[in-house]
């Protein structure tokens, strides 16, 4: 990783992004190196967490624009540059985080399908995004061609009663329940791990700075999406 | 025995879960539908009577409308996982698939699939500001900027990024970048070796 981030260290002289992205976050700006490490983490949580998360669309965006700001410096580059292969070697493995952050929430999207799309209609206006645009219209087209799927090779045959695709009894929900590995952020005390139930009391737990744990979750989810842990 | 058919087409998916797409089972599927017909119209008629006070038929009732549903169930998972193995090689194989493949998929999947792909090139050209990122690339994380690779098969030319041309010939040994070959390696054309 240090490694990594030097060279994005080097990049970022060359290329003079500050300016760039300053305008394409509402946040306060954030230099290229910021953004590859976010988007890191949001990948490293996207792909260990069981559902699907809030997209990090500003992030994507801005770590495409500059793969294509180093795509061009290099091509004004000389060939026999040393540099060249080193930058050619970073956009490669941006690219890669990239792809497989985004492939990942695709996968997520055609597994969940019905579910994602009900969870974005309850989703207030106030709420970050839970898909982007194109990711909202690629669920919509997945779903439609599915049920499409489904009615005409089977159900449109079979009686009446059984005729329909019931979304309660049949879409796949994420397993929130399943354990993930954590890492700590920032320290958060009091945090409810299990409710109180006939034969166990309810179990609270602080996480302190730069701890790791397993645990479930559910009770975390929260705590991924304000970034106080990451998951490992 | 009830729902047997059914089942029979679940274990036909577990049997070819390896990577390679049984043939559309068209026969089995229609049996499957008949029966299930049957119990419905068993049912209809059934119903008539048990309404009538002769509750000595309820739980035959109730076990054929079970039946009804498992057959449901089991046909729809069919249906279902064989989309997903579809799917799977569609990123494989990038949007075009092997004949064989092609050959063992009714009419209804080759439409889906042509959905699908439709769905999925729109959205990877969505995405950035430079006519897209294609997403079936870079499926691994990037070890090296080149890797060395065997031809297994006779491809004929192929232009490289900085324009040179090479004979990918049989047993012909190449180092290549690897965002330029990924794809022909996935295909089986050229094969990554590892030191």
């Amino acid at each position: 990783m240090a490694e990594e981030l030097d060279v994005s260290d080097i990049l970022q002289e060359e290329n003079g992004v500050d300016e760039e992205e300053e305008d394409d976050d509402d946040e306060e700006a954030m230099t290229a190196p910021e953004v590859l490490q976010k988007l890191e983490e949001a990948w490293l949580n996207e792909k260990f967490s069981p559902e699907l998360l809030p997209v990090k669309s500003n992030l994507v965006e801005c770590m495409l624009a500059q793969i294509n700001a180093m795509e061009m410096n290099i091509e004004n580059a000389k060939k026999a540059d040393l540099r060249v292969s080193i930058h050619r070697m970073e956009i490669d493995r941006i690219r890669f985080v990239v792809s497989s952050y985004l492939r990942r929430r695709l996968a997520k999207i055609e597994k969940f399908t019905s579910h994602v799309l009900q969870e974005e209609a309850k989703r207030r206006d106030t709420d970050a995004p839970l898909l982007s645009d194109a990711e909202l219209e690629f669920a919509k087209g997945y779903e439609a061609n599915m049920k499409n799927h489904l009615a005409s090779t089977a159900l449109k045959h079979m009686p009446t009663n059984a005729a329909t695709f019931n979304d309660k009894e049949m879409a796949v929900l994420p397993q929130l329940d399943s354990y993930v590995f954590l890492r700590v952020n920032e320290t958060t005390e009091n945090v409810l791990v299990e409710e109180a139930s006939v034969d166990v009391g309810e179990e609270i737990m602080d996480l302190e700075k730069g701890d790791q744990h397993i645990m479930m979750y559910k009770p975390i989810s929260a705590l991924v999406e304000s970034g106080a842990v990451s998951l490992i | 025995m009830l729902a047997e058919k059914a089942l029979d087409l679940v274990r036909e998916l577990q049997r070819s879960l390896d990577g390679t797409l049984s043939p559309y089972n068209e026969d089995k599927i229609r049996q499957v539908l008949e029966e299930m017909q049957t119990l419905f119209d068993q049912n209809k008629d059934k119903a008539h009577f048990a309404a009538e006070g002769q509750t000595h038929l309820l739980s035959a009732i109730q076990l054929r409308h079970a039946a009804i549903r498992r057959n449901k169930r089991c046909l729809l998972a069919y249906l279902y996982n064989r989309l997903e193995q579809i799917k799977k090689m569609r990123w494989e194989f990038s949007s075009v698939l092997p004949s064989d493949v092609k050959y063992n998929m009714c009419e209804q999947e080759v439409q889906w699939f042509n959905q699908y792909n439709r769905l999925l090139a729109n959205y990877m050209r969505s995405l950035g500001d430079n006519g897209g990122l294609d997403l079936t690339q870079d499926m691994k994380p990037p070890k090296a900027l080149y890797v060395l690779v065997r031809c297994l098969v006779d491809h004929g030319e192929f232009e490289t990024q900085d324009g040179t041309t090479i004979l990918l010939k049989k047993n012909s040994q190449h180092y290549l970048m690897r965002a330029e070959c990924e794809h022909l390696i996935r295909q089986g054309i050229l094969e990554h070796i590892v030191q």
